[in-house]
């Protein structure tokens, strides 16, 4: 189908995705419950980054959460966040400027930046001030303290209504909260409202750039050439600013395929460790070792996002080495016993890739699991021991296996 | 991704947006260390020399007489609930929801217009010792609204975007030496962009306490397995996202190997925060003579109140009021306290008259606090009153931060604070320590 078509099927699937394997479930087998259990929203959204025929589209619902950071433990409704992160999955690759106007009254995201309280005569400029520096046009680009102040007022009348049954419910417009007053935005005046402004940033000469830069850098470790940028820039401007084709044209630059690999963020290195070995959510293990490894979904560190150049310190490796350990629990307690005393170096050091569904090692890790299967090898004095130390060393390599650049990287 | 390089010092802070200045200390090579006696593992920034070296240059540097300790309140704390301006006779226009009463604050000696908030009791209590120097409206001109921005002038000490060592870090590159990268220790995993240095190296605490791994395989199959582990992270990297990989590999195997638990008993006076616990550390490794001249951390919660501000505030206040006091009283306890200045600040106060939402927006003047047995106890600058507002209708400040740095310098330190803060000889110096 060639490069063209493999990058079209995954930017422009069809219909609703299917999720294929075992459903998710809890250590003790019972069904998860997502919008009530503590940590389950988190094994939801894994969960289909495992099984999901649509794999791009959990990518992408996963970058516009970064992009558009909503605070789970503020939102306090994870039935709101759930909703938040399907709206993402439906609109992932259409009109950005749809996208950022649904965003701009989304339960979750109103309640984490406070647009529900903003109110004629007593504006709370949270949302406008982050929707232009981290949204849409970046830090002291393209506006003013004023646009901010104006674009408060713009976005007042948004509220929701609260029971101690339902908590908060009910999200709306209310005319009577609006200041239907005239304001200047970017010094365009107007009785601006809720819908305007996104498109007012929209249309910012400061936002395409902004825009192609950050979709870019979630795809590529390396800033684009200008000419990319440009030419990329172009097409955003002249589709009507639609995110499908600026993805597709990503992912069709020389750019990308000559890159150097990026560290996968915790949460798509576990669902990729998953995947790879077929398994589906079967514990909540994963929510904390996910946590540790500097990414609980759902709850960025704040409403910038997280911070995709650092997944790795001391903490985190650690993390990420135990949620090697968990992953290959179950297939290292289940290889044979007794173990084939005589499987030689080279085959045990393909049958531990293999139960990674081959990824491509480095030559020089390659290298270091064959001295490890000699090393062990070497320690069984006599040959009661072989299939034991052999059965240990399999053990020891798909762990190595899965903390080597095959598995952290991609 | 953009910024994948090596943005260390910056990684406590949020992923750098376009327009967004990038931290101070982008760049910054990172090492590991290990102490073994003190049971501390520290990530070491700026430096080429070797491990041993930096071991052995920590064991010979003195321990300093001065230490500085920055306490960082994240997200802008409203001066005008720490320290409410009850006298002040617009503060309840401004304030119709959130004003506090008279009654429930506690008296500020230095301006009757003012009252302490009820949580912070103990800060009261060290100001009436005379151990607190209060700067009612710290700022500077044009102020900004960005939290990363007004953050960023507050670490370089420098109203400009852009500078790549803070201005603590710059006091270290003209004091300290090259190989005791204690001399600057961020409380924290990640380096404090207010640390970085040029030249000389500085340290983040990247774990204390016992660090363990799983093994799938019981000994000796286990030991092999951490000797392969380890040297997995000794293979070459072409590539800045490898080196990532290889470095916390190597750095993950030598901790496992090498690092015991520290143990402390008791509660030691200090409250159960994570920030009481950094400063009963920093009290302990003060003690055992270790050469810190300058420490930094982050103060309990954020302070980003938009909304709901009374309930979230009250209990951050609280904790950070708390921890500073237990922290003060150790020293004290333990004779050291004449060593220890605290220096409290934010990146900007709120907007005086409160928003829909029972919260404050950005305002522009905050606070500045500098507590110890040294402190002046003398309040700098004045409160500049609710009746005189910026043309955006925030505090107006009345001390310069810069000026601030500059006392810090020459009182404290008794260093020219010329080569440090840019422009230094324009900045009024306010008496911070007698």
């Amino acid at each position: 189908m060639g490069l063209r078509g493999a990058v079209h099927s995954l930017t422009r699937p069809t219909g609703k995705a299917r999720l294929s394997g075992p459903t998710p479930v809890d250590q003790n087998g019972l069904a998860i419950a997502p919008a009530d259990a503590a940590g389950h929203d988190h094994l939801w959204w894994l969960d289909r980054m495992v099984r999901s025929d649509q794999q791009l589209v959990e990518r992408m619902a996963l970058i516009f959460h970064d992009w558009f950071a909503t605070l789970g433990p503020k939102v306090a409704n994870q039935r709101l966040m759930l909703d938040q992160s399907n709206l993402f999955r439906g609109n992932c690759f259409g009109s950005f400027l749809t996208l950022f106007t649904r965003v701009t009254v989304n339960p979750a995201m109103l309640i984490t930046l406070d647009g529900q309280k903003n109110r004629r005569g007593r504006p709370n400029e949270n949302y406008a001030r982050e929707m232009m520096e981290l949204f849409s046009l970046g830090a002291r680009r393209g506006y003013t303290e004023g646009d901010v102040r104006q674009m408060a007022r713009a976005l007042t009348g948004w509220t929701n209504r609260y029971s101690d049954q339902l908590g908060v419910y009910d999200f709306h417009f209310e005319p009577k909260l609006h200041d239907f007053g005239r304001k200047v935005v970017f010094g365009k005046a107007g009785k601006w409202g809720w819908r305007d402004a996104p498109r007012l940033c929209v249309q910012n000469p400061k936002h395409p750039s902004f825009f192609v830069k950050k979709l870019w850098s979630y795809f590529v470790s390396r800033p684009p050439k200008k000419a990319t940028r440009q030419r990329l820039e172009r097409i955003y401007r002249k589709s009507g600013w639609k995110i499908r084709p600026v993805v597709e044209a990503i992912l069709l630059s020389p750019e990308f395929y000559e890159d150097d690999p990026m560290v996968k963020p915790p949460a798509v290195y576990l669902a990729s460790m998953l995947r790879a070995r077929r398994r589906g959510i079967d514990t909540t293990a994963w929510v904390r070792l996910c946590e540790r490894a500097g990414q609980r979904l759902f709850n960025p560190p704040d409403v910038a996002g997280w911070d995709d150049s650092h997944w790795l310190d001391t903490a985190r490796m650690q993390a990420r080495w135990e949620m090697t350990n968990a992953v290959i629990r179950p297939a290292v307690a289940a290889l044979a016993r007794p173990y084939p005393p005589t499987e030689t170096t080279g085959v045990a050091v393909e049958k531990a890739i293999a139960s990674w569904n081959n990824p491509d090692l480095e030559q020089g890790e390659l290298d270091e699991m064959a001295d490890f299967a000699e090393r062990t090898a070497a320690l069984a004095n006599q040959p009661g021991e072989y299939s034991n130390f052999r059965r240990l060393r399999q053990a020891g390599l798909q762990q190595l296996v899965g903390v080597s650049s095959g598995m952290v990287m991609m | 991704m953009l910024h994948a390089a090596a943005a260390e010092a910056g990684k406590g802070l949020p992923q750098i947006e376009s327009g967004m200045p990038e931290p101070a200390g982008t760049g910054l090579t990172r090492r590991s260390l290990l102490l073994r006696g003190a049971g501390l593992a520290l990530a070491v920034y700026g430096t080429k020399l070797a491990l041993p070296a930096l071991d052995q240059g920590i064991a010979a540097a003195p321990a300093p007489d001065r230490v500085l300790v920055s306490v960082f309140l994240d997200g802008g704390l409203d001066v005008m609930s720490l320290l409410a301006p009850t006298g002040d006779p617009r503060y309840r226009k401004l304030r119709p929801n959130l004003a506090l009463k008279a009654s429930e604050t506690l008296p500020f000696s230095e301006d009757q217009r003012l009252r302490w908030h009820p949580a912070a009791a103990n800060l009261a209590q060290l100001h009436r010792e005379g151990k607190v120097t209060v700067f009612p409206a710290m700022g500077y001109s044009g102020p900004d609204q960005s939290h990363f921005t007004s953050r960023h002038f507050y670490e370089i000490g420098e109203v400009k975007v852009g500078a790549g060592t803070g201005w603590l870090g710059r006091y270290l590159d003209v004091t300290g030496t090259p190989d005791n990268p204690m001399q600057g220790l961020s409380l924290e995993k990640a380096l404090s962009p207010t640390l970085a240095t040029a030249t000389n190296p500085v340290a983040a605490l990247s774990s204390v306490g016992g660090y363990e791994l799983s093994s799938p395989a019981g000994e000796p199959v286990k030991a092999e397995l951490f000797n392969s582990f380890e040297r997995m992270g000794a293979l070459p990297a072409a590539s800045a996202g490898l080196r990532q990989l290889r470095d916390a590999t190597t750095q993950t195997a030598q901790l496992r190997r090498e690092l015991p638990a520290l143990e402390t008993t008791g509660d030691g006076g200090y409250p159960g925060s994570p920030m009481a616990a950094r400063l009963r550390l920093l009290t302990e490794y003060l003690d055992l003579g270790l050469p810190i001249r300058v420490a930094s951390l982050t103060g309990s919660g954020g302070y980003d109140t938009h909304a709901g501000q009374a309930p979230t505030l009250k209990g951050n206040i609280q904790s950070t009021s708390d921890a500073i006091f237990a922290f003060q009283r150790d020293l004290e306890r333990r004779g050291i306290a004449d060593r220890v200045l605290i220096h409290v600040w934010s990146e900007f106060g709120r907007r005086p008259a409160e928003n829909g939402s029972a919260g404050t927006d950005h305002g522009a003047a905050g606070i500045g606090l500098v507590i110890g047995s040294r402190a002046s106890g003398k309040m700098a600058g004045e409160f500049p009153g609710l009746d005189r507002l910026d043309r955006l209708g925030n505090l107006r400040h009345t001390s310069d931060f810069r000026g601030l740095y500059c006392g810090l310098l020459e009182q404290w330190f008794d260093q020219d604070p010329e080569p440090i803060v840019p422009g230094a000889s324009a900045f009024k110096r306010p008496q911070v320590v007698w």
